[in-house]
């Protein structure tokens, strides 16, 4: 059967890719953050995951205004890198696990979270940034990687509680599944970060590292915390928050931390990284 | 529901990107969706002012897109991840734009980042905003 082994969280911020794709890692700016997930490149260079069910939000790049799905599920054998308006990253085409997606999609949509299916999307930094900051430059990404693209533009969102249910749904279809794999759930967007107004550049330190230790010792109360307080303490864009929920219900009811990193600034935003694993 | 505050309002500087920013702006966040287009990009550039007509938007909002006035975009319906797009064309960051958008130099804002960004204290509601004079 298929295992739900742990689960990653991560910032996606673009110029973290732009960094890498320009060769910029070991610049002072950028070398402390490097630096900060060397411990996640070896951890799971040892874990070896066969999939990763990648939850993160497009910007802009395979859905506009004309559609804005919820919860959409990419159910293709691949996936291409957008052109997000200065050309593609240079980075692997990802390779979908139809079965397994097709799947979850069948599990979840009778458990009562109506996703929609899609069959062809490009996939943007929110997906391809979280790949490399934790496999680097490989040739080709070294597992199965199913996107799951949340809407966190158009307000509103899901609510937390909404996205903490939907990752136990998720798990039922991943405990559910009749193939030996190791499946790997990653959360992504986040932290703490507002990149519009008068405002932008709001960090809330307090904030992140309060949401970074509920992970693990009350999930709950992440779930039950309203809207307005992501906005108003985490910034506009700091509502991606949501999407590490659903990454945290997939989880056991209890968790082992085992690697945390938190850095400010990339560009306008603080950097939240935690790795959690199953108990059992 | 209408007639009711918006709690969302209380928050300073800030514009969230509801049903009726969605609906403003659907045009506006459209034609910076075009851009995403090498060829478009380089139309637009060619004569933006012409450019812009093809899309159904107001006169208000083409004038804000031609002034850059990326606060005022954001107020007529804008985006951030569609204005992406227009100041991306231009060659510009978003940490260019959102410089601008607090009144900053870039290299301020920067600094401000560095040191550990905006803090919460004093940004949380419009009274902190308007205590502050």
């Amino acid at each position: 059967m298929a295992k739900l082994v742990a689960g990653v969280a991560t910032s996606h911020v673009p110029a973290i890719g732009a960094a890498i794709d320009l060769g910029k890692t070991q610049e002072p700016y950028w070398q402390p953050l490097f630096k900060g997930y060397e411990p996640a490149k070896k951890w799971i260079a040892e874990q070896k995951p066969d999939v990763i069910i990648l939850v993160y939000n497009d910007h802009a790049s395979a859905f506009s205004l004309e559609m804005i799905p919820t919860f959409a599920l990419g159910c293709a054998e691949t996936f291409a890198p957008a052109d997000e308006g200065w050309g593609p990253r240079k980075v692997p085409v990802v390779k979908g696990h139809p079965e397994l997606a097709w799947h979850i999609a069948q599990s979840v949509i009778l458990d009562e979270f109506d996703l929609t299916i899609v069959n062809n999307m490009t996939v943007d930094h929110g997906l391809t940034v979280p790949l490399s900051l934790l496999f680097g430059q490989p040739q080709e990404w070294p597992c199965q990687v199913i996107p799951l693209a949340v809407n966190v533009v158009q307000y509103p969102p899901p609510t937390g509680n909404r996205c903490y249910n939907f990752g136990k749904a998720i798990r039922r279809a991943v405990d559910s599944f009749d193939q030996n794999l190791k499946v790997m759930i990653f959360g992504t967007g986040g932290m703490s970060h507002q990149l519009q107004g008068p405002r932008a550049g709001l960090i809330n330190r307090q904030f992140d590292t309060a949401f970074l230790d509920n992970l693990t010792a009350d999930p709950g109360k992440l779930a039950r915390m309203p809207h307005i307080d992501y906005v108003r303490e985490a910034g506009s864009e700091g509502i991606e928050l949501v999407m590490w929920l659903i990454m945290r219900g997939a989880l056991d009811e209890k968790v082992r931390e085992v690697y945390r990193f938190y850095h400010v600034p990339a560009s306008n935003t603080a950097v939240g990284h935690i790795i959690l694993e199953n108990e059992a | 529901m209408q007639g009711e505050p918006n709690p969302f309002d209380d928050i300073p500087g800030t514009t969230l990107f509801d049903a009726q920013r969605s609906r403003q702006g659907y045009h506006l966040n459209m034609f910076c969706m075009s851009l995403m287009k090498a060829d478009n990009r380089a139309e637009f550039k060619a004569n933006e002012a012409a450019y812009l007509l093809k899309f159904p938007m107001t006169a208000e909002q083409r004038e804000a897109v031609l002034k850059r006035d990326w606060n005022r975009l954001i107020y007529l319906g804008g985006n951030i991840y569609f204005l992406a797009k227009l100041f991306s064309t231009d060659g510009k960051s978003f940490q260019h734009v959102a410089a601008i958008m607090t009144g900053s130099t870039q290299e301020d804002y920067a600094k401000m980042m560095l040191d550990g960004g905006r803090s919460p204290e004093g940004n949380r509601s419009k009274k902190d905003w308007d205590n502050r004079g």
